[in-house]
């Protein structure tokens, strides 16, 4: 179930930047579908134009989807189901 | 404020009577990806149309090969501005598959494997515009390019040509697919550029 | 953030190495990247993420290579001069990173234009002169596709192992084998899973998938495996 067309969750923290001010890379996420936790950064990341869809790497499913509008970066998280950000 | 980067274009836009504003040509087949390919063996693939009352209208590979195939020329464009003009499909007509189904419905949700959804208008699948297409220049479709069947509504933004489309769904109300609700526009006519909403 | 290109050369056939000012840049880790974003004269605007070279303060060095139908690496590599001005965003990234202080041994793969942020590691490692071992696999097409290679030859040694790995073509005085990475290969060039490295893994993503699932099968812990994949374009 490789495709060889998503980057790791390091691509996260430009586009994330404007949502939080700690390094989501560091951060862990919990996924709301299998329940594996981890760092965002070992996430699979597939970019498209305006949008970032973030994959769990362990059960596919979406922990987010980050929407880059003109006006505003949009966030839908529901697919994470808890966050932990590193001091 | 943008910083201006001097001499940088994007793309190549040429401008041409087949290509919809904002377009460039490709030769390639780009693959644009929001997860893993999912991996569907024509002998578990099956089609289904559900309509309002729940009836279910199934078709298995064989039930759809057995069915009138068309050959399809025509243009293709995806919202990442790539065009590809004249490319060729196999597949069965919307015509065919909806010929038995009654609906009141105006609108459709299409489901694929893999967990995404798009919407749509009906009368946009119906009238010789749209197909189950399981062959694309002659070879059976791969699976990165939405095989074994994709969807293919070529008048309308390439993502709205669902990959590894497994069925259909009536809906009264036009409400947004995955794309849509991620930002993409809820109809997608390449020639009025509705990229995202 | 805007950045002025100060310096340009041409690392191999398709990759150039970009120096730029950027005006108040705090600084960065080895292993950080920044955004890249161009915008046209009539508002299109594409962005992409790029390693970087460097570390600390001073100029930032990416170096970029050329992918034949991207959109904004032809233009980084062929259409950019000294004194024209890009968009950044950065330093990012906290986790794919070498800190210093780190003690446990380092071991750095890279496939190539992966071996960008390895390359501010181990320029780190050496200017601060650490005792902390460091191996280099890096594989690269040929040896002109090699990113770095007159620096990376001048740093090997006691403090820097490094194994090449050419797909396609060695360098003339090249005796070793021609040809992808295997896992033999990768088993006995890495530091072993025993002595509990720290592994840093970057390059195109089917290089970052066979290496990390070798590593894992290896014995390595896989969250001492750190993998940035890169699509490019």
């Amino acid at each position: 179930m490789t495709d060889g067309k998503h980057v790791d969750g390091n691509a996260l923290a430009g586009p994330l930047s404007e949502v939080f001010d700690f390094d989501v890379t560091s951060a862990s996420a919990r996924c709301a579908s299998c329940g594996d936790t981890t760092e965002l950064a070992r996430a699979m990341v597939y970019e498209k134009p305006h949008s970032f869809i973030v994959r769990c790497s362990h059960c596919d499913a979406v922990l987010m989807v980050i929407l880059q509008k003109t006006d505003a970066t949009e966030l839908d998280l529901r697919g994470t189901a808890w966050l932990r950000a590193p001091r | 404020m943008a910083v201006i980067s001097r001499g940088f274009t994007g793309r190549r836009r040429e401008p041409g009577p087949d290509l919809p504003p904002g377009q460039f040509l490709t030769r390639d087949f780009p693959v644009l990806s929001a997860g893993p390919t999912p991996e569907v063996d024509t002998a578990d693939w099956q089609f289904s149309i559900r309509t309002d009352d729940a009836t279910l209208h199934t078709w298995s590979w064989d039930e759809m090969m057995a069915l009138p195939i068309e050959t399809v020329d025509t243009d293709i464009h995806c919202v990442t501005r790539w065009s590809k003009l004249g490319t060729t499909w196999r597949g069965v007509s919307l015509d065919t598959l909806f010929a038995d189904v009654e609906t009141t419905d105006e609108f459709v949700m299409a489901h694929s494997y893999g967990g995404y959804t798009t919407n749509l208008p009906l009368e946009d699948l119906l009238d010789g515009k749209a197909w189950l297409a399981f062959e694309f220049d002659g070879e059976p479709l791969e699976p990165e390019h939405g095989g074994p069947v994709r969807l293919l509504v070529p008048h309308l933004y390439f993502w709205k040509s669902a990959k590894w489309i497994r069925g259909l769904e009536m809906q009264q109300q036009d409400e947004p697919g995955f794309w849509e609700q991620n930002g993409y526009h809820t109809y997608g006519d390449p020639w009025r550029e509705e990229r995202y909403s | 953030m805007a950045a002025t290109v100060s310096k340009t050369s041409y690392a191999t056939p398709s990759g150039r190495v970009i120096e730029l000012d950027v005006p108040h840049w705090p600084g960065n880790l080895a292993g950080q990247h920044l955004d890249v974003r161009l915008t046209s004269e009539d508002g299109y605007q594409a962005a992409r993420s790029y390693s970087i070279a460097s570390v600390g303060s001073g100029l930032v060095e990416l170096a970029v290579d050329r992918i034949p139908d991207g959109e904004v690496s032809p233009y980084l590599t062929m259409d950019i001069m000294p004194g024209d001005q890009l968009e950044v965003r950065g330093p990012l990234g906290g986790w794919f990173v070498w800190r210093e202080g780190a003690t446990e041994p380092v071991q750095l793969i890279g496939g190539g234009s992966g071996v960008v942020p390895l390359m501010a590691m181990m320029r780190q490692h050496a200017a601060a002169a650490s005792a902390v071992p460091f191996r280099l696999l890096y594989s690269a097409r040929t040896d002109d596709d090699a990113f770095y290679a007159k620096e990376i030859d001048d740093l090997a040694g006691p403090a820097l192992d490094v194994t090449w790995i050419y797909t396609r073509k060695g360098p003339g005085s090249w005796t070793g084998p021609i040809g992808r990475l295997t896992r033999e290969t990768l088993a006995a060039a890495v530091i072993p899973a025993a002595e509990n490295p720290a592994v840093f893994v970057c390059g195109p993503t089917p290089f970052v998938e066979a290496v990390a699932s070798w590593l894992v099968e290896l014995g390595h812990d896989p969250a001492r495996v750190k993998t940035e994949r890169f699509g490019g374009a």
